[in-house]
């Protein structure tokens, strides 16, 4: 071991440390004053994405091949900490409007973005299930952090023996691919298959129960069952975070996983991920038809979103198609957090004690009375559906773009259709916030204003100038193959 | 290939034909004398009282967690000690980085107070 294992894991070491210090240093922070606590992380946070940012173009590998640093790493790990920082923005009013201030949230978020950096840097199956538990057991304590609500404690409840049961699933594929190949190294997995040494059977189905178990954590359908109530029942500012990070850190194992160890697999995984896709898409879309609650509103959104990225696996098989599917992946997380922290930071805006203002109907005469907040969530509405001028929209572009080029044209048929079908419940809060009368109570409270306020611009200005940011992504994917 | 299990296959008809015939010949030749004693669920140990469901102090849960999570580290002491020389000065960086680790759930325990009985 020498340094240079420790270099690829800089930023993340330097995270963990900070998080245990800061663990320490809020128990010295008197209660009331937890915003130092909150600016302690933000900072922490910022200083591990300069150490992050410093390692853009870096690439090697650690640890004896079980960590990897490479573009897609740094792009995937920059993101997580900016999902981070926004979700921390969010937090911070909300925590001490709802009496939920204890210094721990932000050391538990601190603790749960490591495990999603681990994640995204994982190049042994064994470092992707260590970074699964270290990313879901904070979620899990974050869920219930509203304690001793009742929502959240089931929220909380429920996540965890889901999850456990969900990690169950990854293990036990990893069990199998490492009985099919004997490694659990992603490199060696793909000599073992070439090699032809590897029992095929068995490598197929180690890969679809990994598929299923990371299929819960991102919410894709029929493994969802456990979405709408976790992210109702969750503190509005912890399902912000869960919504955004697990998914990112998700999608970056299963994109990583199966674009390098598995991609001879394709012809009998291509179906089933097919399926799964659009399965996810149409199932989510449909039910969140009749959501009246807008917190279980958008987590069918993030359910049939978690659909739409599922297409960047479809054509994983193929080497000229991979690259800008998965760009167009990663892509499409970005759009997807941006947008996802602006509409939970209008909910939260919103949001009353003891769960009021949390119908849609609450948004009645919104365009009126806050115009800016209206038009927030206008954009960030707009964005969800696919609608221009937005970040949403060209993440669509992108990614129904790979997906036809890998000849699946159904699927990308089957994407647009269910966008259209979105807008039918994206546009009704839209329809509630201009054209009904009513008197809606919105808070203002700076940091929240500033993140809602900053995504929204992101939104819209990065959705005339995207070459730049999907130009990154590709590059990161290239440095990937 | 299966030929190779044969030797496990029978060695595990041999140890329940063993076993039968321990319990077959006590069951056979034993003496039967039924006493209340004997019948209790620990013939040998305390004297059960009360229902099974009886309420229990929540804080013997925390004190379970911390028992789990300082029994853990001496379980990692152990091996460490026996290879620590082969180790050298990396083992016992990385066993400093381990304690250090534990130290910092330990020193937020204590603050907490989840070490007082109250």
């Amino acid at each position: 071991m020498t340094l240079s294992d420790f270099n690829t894991l800089l930023p993340l070491i330097v995270l963990t440390v900070w998080a245990c210090a800061l663990l320490i240093v809020d128990l010295f922070i008197p209660k009331g004053r937890k915003g130092w606590t909150a600016l302690l992380a933000v900072f922490g946070l910022a200083l591990t994405l300069d150490l992050t940012l410093a390692q853009l173009g870096d690439s090697g590998a650690g640890f004896s091949g079980m960590i990897t640093l490479d573009g897609f790493s740094t792009f995937v790990n920059a993101l997580l900490l900016v999902s981070a920082m926004l979700a921390i923005g969010l937090a911070y009013g909300y925590v001490k409007r709802m009496g939920l201030e204890r210094g721990e949230f932000y050391s538990l978020i601190l603790f749960s973005v490591t495990g999603m950096m681990l994640m995204a840097q994982a190049a042994d199956l064994v470092i992707v299930f260590l970074a699964l538990e270290l990313l879901s057991i904070p979620l899990y304590v974050l869920a219930a952090f509203a304690r001793p609500k009742v929502d959240s404690e089931e929220a909380g409840l429920k996540y965890f023996l889901l999850g456990a049961f969900a990690a169950g699933f990854v293990v036990y594929g990893i069990a199998l691919v490492y009985g099919a190949t004997g490694a659990t190294a992603l490199s060696a997995i793909v000599s073992a298959v070439a090699a032809r040494t590897a029992n095929l059977t068995l490598l197929i189905v180690g890969a679809a129960l990994i598929l299923v178990g990371f299929g819960f954590k991102v919410a894709a359908v029929p493994f969802h069952m456990w979405t709408p109530d976790v992210y109702q029942g969750a503190p509005t500012a912890v399902t912000a975070f869960m919504a955004a990070g697990a998914k990112i850190a998700g999608f970056a194992a299963l994109l990583r996983v199966f674009s390098l160890a598995f991609p001879s697999l394709a012809a009998d995984l291509t179906p089933i991920l097919w399926a799964l896709s659009a399965l996810t898409m149409v199932v989510g879309n449909l039910l969140a038809i009749s959501q009246t609650n807008i917190k279980r509103l958008l987590a069918y959104s993030s359910i049939a979103h978690a659909g739409y990225i599922l297409m960047a696996f479809v054509p994983f098989g193929s080497q000229e198609v991979q690259s800008v599917s998965v760009a167009a992946g990663l892509f499409y997380l970005v759009a997807y957090a941006l947008t996802n922290f602006g509409s939970w930071g209008v909910v939260i805006a919103l949001e009353q004690k003891e769960g009021r203002g949390l119908e849609i109907s609450d948004y009645a005469g919104l365009g009126r009375k806050y115009p800016a907040l209206a038009a927030a969530m206008t954009i960030f509405m707009l964005s969800l559906t696919g609608i221009p001028p937005t970040l949403g929209l060209v993440g669509k572009f992108y990614l129904f773009r790979a997906v036809m080029a890998g000849g699946f044209t159904g699927l990308a048929i089957i994407g647009v259709l269910t966008s259209l079908v979105s807008a039918y419940y994206y546009l009704r809060v839209v329809v509630t916030m201009y054209m009904r009368e009513g008197e809606p109570e919105a808070l203002r409270e700076p940091w929240l204003n500033f993140t809602w306020g900053l995504t929204a611009i992101a939104t819209v200005v990065f959705s005339f100038v995207p070459s730049g940011l999907f130009d990154w992504a590709s590059q990161a994917v290239l440095k990937l193959f | 290939m299966l030929f190779e299990y044969i030797a496990i296959a029978t060695l595990i008809v041999l140890a329940v034909i063993v076993a039968l015939i321990a319990i077959g010949l006590g069951e056979l030749f034993g003496p039967k004398k039924k006493m209340e004693e004997k019948s209790m669920p620990y013939e040998s140990g305390m004297t059960p009282y009360g229902p099974g469901t009886r309420r229990m102090p929540v804080r013997f849960y925390l004190i379970a967690v911390l028992f789990i999570l300082f029994d853990i580290e001496v379980v990692f002491f152990l091996p460490w000690a026996i290879v620590f020389r082969q180790l050298g000065l990396f083992g016992l960086i990385e066993m400093a980085v381990f304690i250090a680790i534990l130290l910092v759930g330990y020193i937020y325990a204590w603050k907490k107070g989840a070490l007082e009985w109250e």
